[in-house]
């Protein structure tokens, strides 16, 4: 353990509510939108669209943080599949609001929010602790480490 | 969200336990749109209750009643499984995973068929068409101008909005199936005139003449102006229905186009002003011949062996005139014997391909076609296929990242031609 902790910088978001409920976790971040049916391996939470920037990573119990979905109609079977076999990220935070992921956040049963006051994918980056209240529509951002005893 | 007392009443139950969970499940989701009211729908496109073995085996469903349980927990995503009633409005199954048919061409079990065969007479029992197919537009589903539509499947809601005038969002299983039960789904997106009008504008300034053409056209559409409406002026020929459905399923795969406008074609662009809804496009964007060539070769970037043994085609499902030119280009030929050939349509165009013959062509020069799905949908393609030719750009998008096989894509006759010798000869634009 070194000496001097890195001092740990929080940052806070506002935005809408889409889905109730509080999560946190470590943040995944992508500058491409998601693909559900054809863009993800629902069995493994990992996304396999070629040439996405998140190709063979996993979001299993991340927040996910994407500028929104695409693609296929069965974007919401294919992350409600994540669901029933324990893949889903933990929270959802995006900036295009559509049919596909409205629906999709819904039957994920995890918190969402969207239109926030700056944007996600600068403030945010893969690896931040990200805690999402999704009845208040607040994202706090802990980076350089990660709060204990809260 | 402000409910009418008829759906008030349908929430709290007075018109049964499926009505008021589907009620439910849309009230969740309207709210998650951040939108206030329902609109009344009438013509549902779907797949209500299909018995996808992943959920069979979650829920273990293995009974009588395996359809309520999928169709309450999964599709209505209720805790509680409720019986499930006939449907109130309109409604249609789309595309599922076996063909009736063909399910041992596509390699599935006697299992797999029976589970499918059993969900669609459940379906059927209580009034749902099953259509089996990704073009409910050609298999005798043609929404109205202006009516309110829920349908599933990218390729179909873009033909739906831009062919056709008729309004629907990308909705998802779980939409439709509560749709199916209520005749309700959230007044928003696409259903408002606001919401209609083209953003981008995208100046063509070469020929797009062929259905490839417009499958490339496509797929720059999409992935330029991701999931919003652009307006294409310029030189291209009036497209008949197969190059929409080339030109809306493209640009619905690389981006999440659900509208497109044609100046002076599709039906709410009389003029470019009028598509834009007399704004200023976001941005205007030019397509020539550097950007088809980059089209062409993003679409191709997956593809280096030219030893093709697999050529799939029918993505949307095939049209009839589709079928048409695919026996005029194999009558008296045969395939090579490396290479297998797989064409999709729904059942209603294959019968009148079996009527004219076109099947029985199709047949004799080896190749197979089927119905009710296709190699991505039933993650199907023959054993040990290494390189497919494809003559979809959606397809194309798709199946080489789902089963992990190099694609080329081209012209329906570069297809064929992979199909008779078993080398991919494509040619660049």
């Amino acid at each position: 353990m070194s000496a001097i902790p890195h001092p740990t910088q929080m940052i806070t978001l506002h935005g809408r509510k889409v889905v109730g409920g509080c999560a946190e976790g470590e943040a995944l971040v992508t500058r491409d939108t998601i693909s559900g049916w054809g863009g993800i391996n629902p069995m493994t939470g990992t996304v396999i669209e070629t040439r996405h920037e998140l190709r063979g990573q996993s979001f299993k119990d991340k927040i996910l943080v994407f500028p929104g979905a695409k693609g296929s109609s069965g974007w919401s079977v294919a992350f409600h599949t994540t669901r029933l076999t324990g893949t889903a990220p933990k929270a959802l935070i995006f900036n295009e609001m559509t049919t596909k992921v409205a629906l999709g956040a819904v039957v994920m049963r995890i918190p969402a929010i969207t239109d926030l006051d700056q944007d996600p994918l600068q403030v945010i980056r893969t690896g931040d602790w990200v805690k999402v209240d999704g009845d208040r529509g607040v994202v706090e951002i802990y980076r350089g480490e990660r709060p204990i005893g809260e | 969200m402000k409910l009418t007392d008829s759906e008030q009443a349908m929430l709290n139950g007075r018109e049964g336990k499926a009505k008021q969970k589907a009620m439910e499940l849309l009230v969740r989701y309207g709210e998650a749109l951040n939108c206030e009211r329902f609109v009344d729908t009438t013509n549902v496109a779907g797949v209500p209750g299909y018995f996808a073995p992943v959920l069979l085996d979650y829920y273990k469903a293995t009974g009588d009643d395996a359809y309520d349980i999928i169709y309450s927990r999964f599709d209505l995503d209720s805790d509680e499984v409720v019986e499930v009633p006939r449907m109130m409005v309109n409604s249609c199954a789309l595309q599922g995973g076996v063909d009736a048919e063909g399910w041992q061409t596509l390699g599935k079990t006697a299992d797999a068929l029976r589970m499918s065969q059993s969900s669609e007479a459940a379906s059927a029992g209580r009034g749902i068409k099953i259509l089996k197919t990704c073009t409910p537009y050609l298999a005798g589903n043609v929404p109205k101008h202006g009516e309110h539509c829920a349908w599933m499947e990218s390729s179909a809601v873009v033909y739906c909005n831009s062919v056709l005038g008729a309004r629907t969002n990308t909705e998802g299983r779980e939409s439709t199936s509560s749709a199916m039960l209520t005749g309700k789904i959230p007044d928003w997106g696409f259903h408002r005139d606001e919401n209609r009008f083209a953003s981008h504008h995208i100046q063509v300034e070469i020929d797009v003449e062929s259905m490839m053409d417009w499958g490339m056209l496509g797929y720059f559409t999409g992935a330029t102006v991701q999931e919003r409406i652009p307006v294409l002026t310029g030189r291209f020929s009036r497209p008949d229905l197969i190059r929409h459905k080339h030109f809306g399923a493209a640009a619905a795969s690389s981006g999440g186009v659900e509208m497109y406008h044609l100046e002076g074609i599709t039906p709410e662009a009389d003029t470019l002003d009028k598509a834009l809804g007399s704004r200023k496009p976001l941005e205007v964007l030019t397509y020539g011949k550097a950007e088809q060539r980059r089209t062409y070769d993003e679409l191709n970037s997956k593809a280096s062996d030219p030893n093709v043994d697999f050529v799939m085609l029918g993505c949307p499902h095939a049209a009839l005139e589709q079928l048409q030119e695919i026996a005029r280009l194999l009558e008296g030929k045969r395939i090579s014997g490396n290479c297998n050939l797989w064409v999709f349509t729904s059942r209603a165009v294959k019968s009148e391909a079996d009527a004219l013959g076109y099947t029985k062509i199709i047949r004799a020069a080896g190749g197979a076609l089927l119905t009710d799905t296709c190699s991505s949908i039933a993650q199907a393609i023959p054993p040990g296929t290494k390189v497919a030719a494809l003559d979809s750009a959606k397809q194309t998008h798709y199946l080489p990242a789902i089963m992990g096989i190099q694609g080329w894509f081209g012209s329906t006759t570069d297809c064929i031609a992979a199909a008779l010798t078993g080398r991919w000869n494509g040619v660049r634009p």
